[in-house]
């Protein structure tokens, strides 16, 4: 093995001499804590609410959120809110159907209807932003990702230190990232600096600040959580991690259940396939006694 | 099928009756009951009887996922996203469709290595070789076609991509193009498709798994020593030793296939694949799959087209050609202590492509994937050529019995199984 092992340490070595040629990019966003990580994540239902109140009071102007239907906002592992709280919501907002007589109304939006989009259409969505639609929401917290790098990449994928939050944690550094671009950097018109937007020229202005949603006070009056813009990102970014994947708590409960059949199916199939073969092993032959005699 | 004993004996009347006008339960028997197995398999012979539960979970899996899936680019996306969200349990056959792929790829990849390493595609295991190549072709247009499905950006890319290479064949590759995308670009025809053939191909897999599995039940199972079964004691039956170590096996793989599943459903894949498909906007980097990664870095280290198309297609093609290429009398790399060394640079320069594969085609990255594409080459029409030809391989055990108890020990016990043809098939053709 002497010549694999030094043919493999050469190549590694050529490989690691390779890698700084892609250093100078993008920070890395930083890891937060997630209450819905790990193998036991559950998403924290007043996050989600407070999530959602961002989304729908900031971002909704201009983000449609065109997959998730008022009626999941109510369903179970999402932020919880009751049915009745669903139909009132949906009751605030418009949508377009065609009537019998073919005419095209408009009525109060119901549970099972999608939520409404912003923008008739793509192109007006593109026409009022600039050139570009701004992404839609429903599943933009899997969509958006960074890259972790050679080893961090393989520990990922592990059990108990896995990672799959990239998206939740960039979409956070992201609305956190707005600063003032370095000297020397033009930063033209339409378009504003970012840390973490991949070339940090971003055509979205800072959409949150500190104090711009008014979040529910606690019993005594004061506010839960504090209201800066550290705060609503984290909470839209939860929030948008559960529009991305709503069956997520369904996910993580069957699968413990799953896995822990699948270990107790195999432990008990190791000692069937162990007593199966105990005669074969030594020295005695061990087939069926049919098999003997014939042949 | 195979020319050992038939040991099945129909007891009631209807199964006398039945045997006696199609005897398909005495085929079955002799091939998964009475099959003499070699006694000293290891774990890596459990992967055939994991392959076969895969393709059997894709296939179910996926028959349901169409019930609900809609091929046309406009509604494609959505339809995944329907699955996802609205589907009762939708979310789990999708994802264990999706990670099946991938779980079905960790499979084949190991049991091609494991055929590679004890040299089980030498004869006379030539045609059940090739005919386990030609279903590895098949996965893999299987599931590049089915990674276009959700109409993603990288479906969509990776399908522009992939057909444009295809027209670099020389006379007909503009046709095949033409024919794949139905139109003059990727869209709504090439997914309608994509659809139809992704649904088609599975089935030519599963012909070709039953062609597979007969070669293997005519010529016999290899085995660590590459000794072949030279008595009865060499052998057991297949049930219940090999079906319950078998299962056994599959169970331990469910585990890890379940892992993914319900804990990194997202991870094998792409978060460029949840964007809708979008023909004005190129993703930064177009990468495929894990599993074609080697493949796709190959087709990179080239700077001309055809020749790279050339090269990536040859580097599968090249596998049909390994029974005539090694020149080993031996079979199992076990005892070629030179050869061995060259399997496990072999293995290493397959991840390393793979690792390249993922990384933009520029600069350092771009002479190390033609280095490893050279030796990739190297050792399929050097190495094992020549390795064969000065190697000296160690000792060999008298019988398979011998590697497992020791050898000079007499066997007292036991008549054996019976084994005639499984033990010798007819010399090399």
């Amino acid at each position: 093995m002497t010549m694999t092992r030094a043919l493999a340490a050469s190549f590694l070595a050529a490989l690691v001499s390779l890698a700084p040629a892609h250093a100078a990019e993008a920070p890395k966003p930083p890891r937060e804590e997630w209450s819905f990580s790990g193998i036991f994540g559950k998403f924290d239902q007043a996050q989600l609410q407070r999530g959602f109140q961002v989304y729908r009071e900031v971002c909704s102007s201009c983000h449609s959120m065109s997959l998730v239907r008022f009626r999941n906002l109510a369903e179970p592992g999402g932020p919880g809110f009751t049915a009745g709280q669903v139909k009132a919501l949906a009751a605030e907002y418009k949508v377009k159907e065609v009537n019998d007589n073919g005419e095209e109304v408009e009525r109060p939006a119901r549970p099972a209807d999608a939520w409404p989009s912003p923008f008739p259409n793509d192109k007006a969505a593109a026409a009022a932003n600039g050139g570009k639609a701004p992404p839609d929401f429903s599943v933009l917290a899997k969509a958006r990702t960074f890259e972790r790098g050679f080893p961090l990449f393989v520990v990922d994928a592990m059990p108990f230190v896995g990672y799959s939050e990239q998206g939740v944690d960039y979409i956070h550094a992201l609305l956190n990232g707005y600063e003032d671009a370095p000297a020397g950097m033009e930063v033209p018109a339409g378009t504003n600096y970012n840390k973490y937007y991949p070339g940090h020229l971003i055509a979205m202005a800072k959409p949150l600040s500190d104090g711009q949603v008014t979040y529910a006070k606690g019993e005594n009056g004061e506010p839960v959580v504090p209201e800066t813009v550290e705060q609503y990102s984290r909470d839209v970014a939860a929030f948008m991690s559960w529009t991305a994947e709503p069956h997520m708590e369904a996910r993580k409960a069957l699968g413990f259940r799953v896995i822990l059949f699948l270990i107790l199916l195999a432990g008990l199939l190791y000692y069937v396939k162990k007593k199966i073969w105990a005669d074969v092993g030594g020295e005695v032959h061990g087939l069926q006694p049919e098999l003997h005699k014939t042949g | 099928m195979s020319g050992h004993a038939n040991t099945y004996v129909p007891k009631s009347r209807l199964a006398k009756w039945f045997e006696s006008r199609l005897p398909l339960v005495g085929l079955m028997h002799s091939s998964f009951v009475s099959f003499p197995v070699p006694r000293n398999l290891n774990y890596f012979w459990t992967f055939g009887a994991i392959l076969i539960m895969m393709l059997g979970l894709q296939i179910v899996t996926g028959v349901w996922l169409a019930m609900h899936y809609d091929p046309s680019a406009d509604k494609a996306f959505n339809s995944v996203e329907h699955i996802m969200r609205d589907v009762n349990y939708g979310w789990l056959l999708r994802y264990a469709h999706a990670n099946g792929a991938s779980m079905f790829f960790v499979a084949v990849y190991i049991h091609i290595f494991r055929n590679l390493y004890y040299g089980s595609y030498k004869a006379p295991r030539e045609v059940l070789y090739i005919l386990g190549v030609i279903i590895y072709l098949l996965m893999m247009a299987t599931a590049f076609l089915g990674y276009t499905l959700p109409w993603g950006q990288m479906s969509y890319w990776g399908a522009t991509v992939i057909t444009n290479i295809l027209a670099a064949i020389p006379v007909v590759g503009d046709t095949i193009q033409s024919l794949l995308w139905g139109g003059y670009s990727v869209g709504s025809p090439t997914l309608n498709r994509f659809f139809s053939l992704h649904y088609l191909l599975p089935f030519m897999i599963a012909g070709v798994v039953v062609l597979h599995v007969w070669a293997l039940h005519v010529v016999g199972q290899n085995n660590p020593t590459g000794i072949p079964i030279k008595s009865g004691k060499d052998a057991v039956a297949f049930t219940p030793y090999a079906t319950v170590k078998d299962v056994f096996a599959a169970v331990v793989f469910m585990l890890f296939f379940a892992y993914w599943i319900f804990y990194q459903p997202g991870y094998l894949g792409h978060a460029d694949n949840y964007i809708p498909a979008n023909p004005a906007v190129t993703p930064a980097h177009i990468v495929p799959e894990w599993y074609f990664l080697p493949f796709y870095a190959i087709l990179r280290a080239v700077p001309d087209k055809l020749g790279g198309v050339i090269l990536m297609f040859g580097a599968v093609l090249i596998l049909a050609f390994a029974p005539w290429l090694d020149t080993s009398r031996v079979r199992s790399s076990n005892y070629r202590p030179i050869y061995r060394q060259f399997f496990w640079l072999f293995v290493i320069v397959c991840v390393v492509l793979g690792w390249l594969g993922a990384k933009p085609p520029e600069g350092g990255y771009v002479i190390a994937s033609q280095i490893c594409t050279f030796y990739y080459f190297a050792h399929f029409l050097i190495v094992m050529p020549l390795v064969g030809l000065f190697e000296t391989p160690t000792a060999l055990p008298g019988s398979i019995l011998e590697s497992v108890t020791g050898p000079g020990k007499q066997i007292e016990s036991g008549s054996g199984m019976p084994v005639g043809a499984a033990a010798a098939p007819s010399s090399k053709g």
